[in-house]
């Protein structure tokens, strides 16, 4: 029996980002014990990276915006793949959570009567976002931080311990869910700055850490983001759905090399950028697809009109859902009508004063006169895609937002799988974050209250878990006294891997390509060997993390070779068209039942079974909120029949 | 530009004690401070400890002090020293060491918890706020901070005076307290509690002496010391120090 | 390899024994102590100066000016200047300079005043001789005590310093005679004098202080949109409080030399009309 410390909780919360603040807030208000995770400190969640906005239907601005606008807007963007209760959810409830927010003390940008002003951006039919600047993600996440704060000290007052009722373990990372008799009953974790274990005893996990993108070498995604909660949600027996779909931004930072990929916001464009190629032609306008062909403006000035006069014109091709213009940039780079360092230019020095400029885009004006030398104000920015979003999670009943499989496992924020189909609208990701990970936190406190009995801890899984997190230290190359593998080679090669073979652009030959060099890099990983001790020791924690960007990697490439169209943040060279009868079909992803030793070894192809899964059907209330000429794109013909 | 080899001083051990430790590493055209700690990570030092997170000067997590002067390693390109120069790479020296490049930043969250919240106006629903853009500027200049505590680091008080700690809550967490005290809508006075005494009294910002370190390293370029601390302190005289605006308060409450 | 040593345990602050051990008390590679030399040059050689003039009690007045040092002038031994600033208040009893009666109301303006403090605290008190630079004191307790708790009064010498700058306009507006009292003719003079006034003025509003009264202090701007219309030019005016206070305490000495060069029959001043 490994001698560690343990704790006993209601509800853990892994992961510190939106979602996971918000959820730990509820469970907290809700009466649960609550304990946050999370592998940095507390307040640096990469959710302090999302620039443009929260999308609410508040109506501040259009007064036209309704939920359903917005459910309908959500449904278009994720291609009709989305779970449709829960864009329901999402688009019902993101206004309430918004101006919660507001009640914690959240300032955001105000309309000239005093109500939050909203802003437009792609995929949105009317201004939608609650912004703060272009910094909006730090808003969310210091108002929810300070909301924290405002809770421990009401029980610092009550109870005489700001940590009685919700405590923060910053800087620590879980490497295991466990659980007995098929229910949760805590998590294994390591404090990265001394190394040291311990256990956070807890009848309900909720899973909130985030992507996946640090699979990939061109990302806009921290280091936080290796698929943990993905990786943890598959070794506990919780399936993934729609791993496919990843999102390429299509607008990041190509130079210099240092920070390529870094996200360049979409309120540029929605503010009025506009994109060239190097022959300066705006060239959205031959991109956009036949879906979309009514909604768009058509020619410039057309265009240029809608940011004056947004309801008599259509607004500029610039503005489509992410997935059509990453894949546009892409399309116009590799004709040779690039920029000098392989992206194209997005220009609002010609748009707008200099001065508004500043003010509406601070940060961006910020990041580039630091980052790359580049004065936005004067000059035309490089940009190209970059690896931004999972739209496959952790498959979730929509509702309580509980891990489909096993009781007492919620998951809320990116790590949740359904909510954005095939592709997110920009400006969804806050509001989700905000509407399911309250859901999580109150199901959560809910499942463990009425628990009559906590599940124990099984000794045997500590156990593992804890040989698992030291192996590193003790690996060896393939023969005896041979050195072992170094983790930051490894984790550079698979994302050389997932970005060349898995990218915007996919062909099955690739695919396969790709799935040998993960078996190949999955048993290398086995021997990823570190120097040093266990005090803060970054190379032994990206050992670590090595295990869940494989397996989340081995998901999306497994699934998308084996959906043979393209839809959103799935694009098919070799399958180009969008079928209808995909759009019924979820893809999940489930752990191999082998033990882990065999699956490590050579022969055995890889760790991951996928399932098909028929989506449940539209609830025709919400199917009436489209015309029927718009579903008959999306919808087989049986669907539109029923 | 091409690649260089470049010269390195980064402070490596722990509490226990330790030194600048030299290194000779490649820089390559564009490339941050941070980048070339990284790139010790993955081929010299595999276990050098550094905080690190979004890489675009938004997390606050790369602070340290760089050549003597505290900064975020994300924003501090390799192009502003010359080739020849050694570039020394220190943890903070305000905090305790953890290892290497880690501080122990705890005292800050220990101070956060100490400034009390934003009370919400009583008989104001969600949803009913009303607020006008150039009432919430001042604090939204102050709510970009992303405490990254450079300049909790470099503010001398604390700084060279670690028993000062417990007193004083430092420039962020003053900056918090005018953050609150600018909102349109917090209501704190309604409970009984002002936060111009208190700044004084509990927090500490009678120790300022406003020689403007904060401002300095601050990488958002916040105004800290004209827009927060200063106003702070005259909000405070108000309360303590002004007879007029005393009386006037207590003949008739005036609410600005 | 790692080189280093124990902290040395006499020293605190970054020598403490949690901090890492570092053994200079700064790795500035700057020249950090350029600016606290200047600006303690710079403020001694105006102390130097000014406490030479103010002690004087000579050649502060050439008709039509008065030295700014001098202005107004309370006492009976005051040099006679027609329809000049100089009003008995203090009677015959005063046998100082008279530049003393009226000095220490800009002297304290600018001893309080927000950037100065910085200025001073840094320059020669040497805390903090520069950021990140370990200051050389044992006990820091800033402006918590008696005397620096007193900084605190900052705002009533910017009331005090406002009739003061509306008497030097006045000599100003006075310098627009020539020696003889003839109105409409302007000297050199009157141009050191008109640009001094400005800057004092641009000074005196950029207060910190005088920020905050004008609309600082209210909580809603909206409820008031011409303290904030003030508030907002005051804050363009604040943000070159630094550049104010030394070009405007530049221009008062060199507008007393200037007095003190004509009065002392060492330079003509040249009539421009």
């Amino acid at each position: 029996m490994t001698e560690l410390e343990r704790q006993q909780w209601d509800v853990v919360v892994v992961g510190a980002g939106g979602a996971g603040l918000r959820a730990a807030i509820e469970a907290r208000e809700r009466g649960a014990r609550t304990a946050v995770i999370c592998k940095s400190l507390f307040g640096k969640a990469h959710t302090v990276m999302a620039e443009g906005g929260i999308a609410a239907s508040m109506g501040n601005a259009n007064a036209g915006d309704n939920w359903q606008v917005h459910f309908r807007d959500t449904m278009r963007g994720g291609k009709f793949l989305n779970q449709w209760r829960m864009a329901e959810l999402h688009a019902r409830e993101a206004p309430d959570r918004v101006w919660e927010l507001e009640t914690w003390g959240a300032l955001f940008d105000r309309t000239a009567d005093g109500r939050i002003s909203q802003r437009n951006f792609g995929g949105h039919e009317y201004p939608r976002l609650a912004h703060v600047g272009d910094r909006t993600g730090l808003e969310l996440i210091r108002t929810l931080q300070q909301k924290i704060v405002s809770l421990q000290q009401e029980d610092k007052r009550e109870l005489g311990d700001y940590e009685a009722g919700l405590k923060v373990f910053q800087e620590c990372t879980v490497t295991r869910v466990l659980k007995k008799d098929g229910r949760v009953s805590g998590v294994f974790c390591y404090e990265r700055e001394s190394g040291r274990f311990f256990v956070l005893e807890a009848p309900s996990v909720i899973l909130a850490t985030g992507g996946i993108g640090k699979s990939f070498k061109v990302t806009s995604n921290s280091w936080e983001y290796t698929g943990d909660g993905h990786a943890l949600a598959l070794l506990a027996g919780a399936p993934l759905v729609n791993m496919e779909f990843v999102q390429f931004h299509p607008t990041g930072m190509v130079w210099p090399p240092s920070v390529k990929g870094i996200l360049v916001t979409e309120s540029v464009r929605g503010d009025g950028g506009v994109l060239r190629n190097s022959e300066g032609k705006r060239f959205m306008f031959d991109y956009v697809p036949d879906v979309f062909k009514e909604k768009y403006a058509q020619s410039e000035d057309e265009g240029d009109r809608w940011y004056e006069d947004p309801d008599n014109n259509r607004r500029p091709p610039e503005l489509l859902p992410r997935d059509e213009v990453a894949r546009a940039i892409n399309s116009e780079v590799k004709a040779g009508r690039g920029s000098p360092h392989g992206g194209v230019f997005l220009d609002v020095s010609t748009r707008m004063p200099a001065d508004v400029i500043r003010r509406r885009l601070p940060s961006m004006y910020h990041q580039f006169k630091e980052l790359a030398d580049v004065d936005i104000t004067a000059e035309a920015m490089e940009v190209g895609p970059t690896c931004h979003y999972v739209m496959g999670g952790i498959a979730v009943e929509s509702d309580t937002a509980g891990a489909l499989g096993v009781p007492g496992l919620f998951a809320a924020g990116e790590v949740a799988g359904g909510m954005h189909g095939s592709n997110r609208l920009g400006g969804n990701s806050l509001s989700d974050l905000l509407v399911f990970g309250r859901r999580a936190g109150l199901h959560a406190a809910e499942y463990a209250q009425r628990l009559p009995a906590r599940p124990a801890v099984d000794e045997a899984q500590i156990d593992a878990a804890a040989a698992e997190a030291l192996r590193p230290f003790s690996a060896e190359g393939p023969e005896a006294g041979a050195a072992p593998e170094n983790p930051y080679t490894l984790h550079q090669e698979l994302q050389q891997t997932m970005n060349d073979l898995v990218g915007i652009i996919r062909r099955a030959g690739e695919m396969e390509q790709a799935l040998t060099k993960l078996a190949e890099l999955r048993e290398r990983a086995n021997r990823a060997g570190v120097e040093g001790h266990r005090q803060f020791n970054p190379g032994w924690h990206l050992s670590l993390d090595l295990r869940n960007m494989l397996l989340v990697s081995e998901c999306i490439a497994r699934a998308a070779l084996e959906r043979t169209e393209s839809r959103g943040g799935h694009t098919r060279e070799d399958c180009p068209g969008m079928d209808r009868e995909w759009r019924r079909v979820n893809l999940v992803c489930r752990l191999r039942q082998e033990d882990d030793a065999a699956a490590g070894t050579a022969g055995v192809t890889g760790r991951i079974r996928l399932e098909r899964r028929t989506t449940e059907p539209i609830r025709a209330d919400l199917l009436a909120l489209f015309e029927k000429e718009e579903l008959i794109k999306y919808l087989a013909e049986e669907e539109l029949t029923e | 530009m091409s690649a260089y080899q470049a010269r390195f001083k980064v402070w490596r051990g722990d509490r226990s004690g330790g030194g600048l430790e030299d290194f000779t590493v490649e820089v390559n055209d564009g490339e941050v401070v941070l980048d070339i700690i990284h790139r010790l990570q993955a081929t010299q030092a595999s276990d050098l400890a550094v905080r690190w997170n979004c890489k675009a000067g938004k997390c606050g997590s790369c602070s340290a002090e760089i050549n003597g002067r505290p900064r975020l390693m994300c924003m501090t390109r390799m192009s502003v020293f010359t080739r020849d120069e050694t570039i020394t790479v220190t943890p903070l020296r305000a905090f305790p060491v953890v290892r290497d490049l880690v501080t122990d930043v705890s005292f800050n969250y220990e101070k956060a918890r100490e400034i009390p919240s934003f009370v919400p106006p009583p008989g104001v629903a969600a949803g009913e706020y009303r607020m006008q853009q150039m009432d919430v500027e001042r604090s939204q200049e102050f709510r970009k901070c992303i405490e990254c505590f450079l300049c909790q680091d470099t503010c001398h008080v604390v700084r060279d005076h670690e028993e000062n700690k417990e007193a004083f809550a430092g420039p962020r967490f003053l900056m918090r307290i005018a953050e609150l005290d600018m909102h349109p809508l917090d209501s704190a006075s309604g409970t009984g509690l002002d936060r111009r005494t208190t700044a004084q009294d509990e927090h500490g910002l009678g120790y300022c002496n406003i020689t403007k370190c904060c401002t300095e390293v601050c990488p958002e370029g916040i105004k800290i010391t004209d827009n927060a601390l200063i106003p702070m302190k005259e909000r405070a005289a108000d309360r303590k120090y002004d007879p007029l605006v005393w009386l006037g308060n207590k003949i008739r409450r005036r609410e600005g | 390899m790692a080189t280093g040593t124990e902290p040395p345990q006499v020293h605190k602050g970054v020598h403490e024994a949690t901090r890492a051990a570092i053994g200079p008390r700064h790795l500035r590679t700057d020249r950090w102590w350029l600016a606290p030399a200047l600006t303690a040059a710079g403020l001694l050689a105006f102390i130097v100066y000014s406490t030479w003039r103010a002690f004087a009690n000579a050649d502060y007045y050439a008709a039509p000016y008065v030295s700014p040092f001098y202005s107004p002038c309370l006492a009976e031994n005051c040099e006679p200047m027609r329809s000049g600033p100089n009003w008995e208040i203090f009677g015959s009893w005063w046998g100082l300079s008279p530049a003393l009666l009226i000095l220490i109301f800009p002297l304290g303006f600018r001893l309080t005043c927000y950037y100065y403090r910085k200025a001073y605290y840094r320059g020669f008190w040497a805390s903090p001789p520069a950021c990140a630079v370990a200051e050389p004191h044992k006990k820091y307790s800033g402006e918590t005590r008696f005397p620096l708790i007193m900084q605190n009064i900052h705002r009533y010498f910017f009331y005090a310093a406002v009739p003061v700058a509306g008497i030097l306009t006045y000599d100003t507006v006075l310098a627009f005679r020539d020696e003889h009292y003839e109105w409409g003719h302007m000297g050199l003079g009157t141009l050191v004098f008109l640009v001094n006034i400005v800057l004092i003025w641009a000074y005196t509003i950029s207060c910190h202080s005088c920020r905050h009264i004008i609309g600082g202090r209210l909580r809603h701007f909206s409820k008031h949109p011409v303290r904030y219309r003030l508030w907002g030019w005051v804050g363009k005016l604040n943000a070159r409080h630094m550049q104010l206070a030394w070009a405007s305490l530049f221009s008062v000495a060199l507008a007393d030399l200037y007095v003190y060069l004509v009065a002392s029959g060492a330079f003509d001043d040249p009539r421009l009309f």
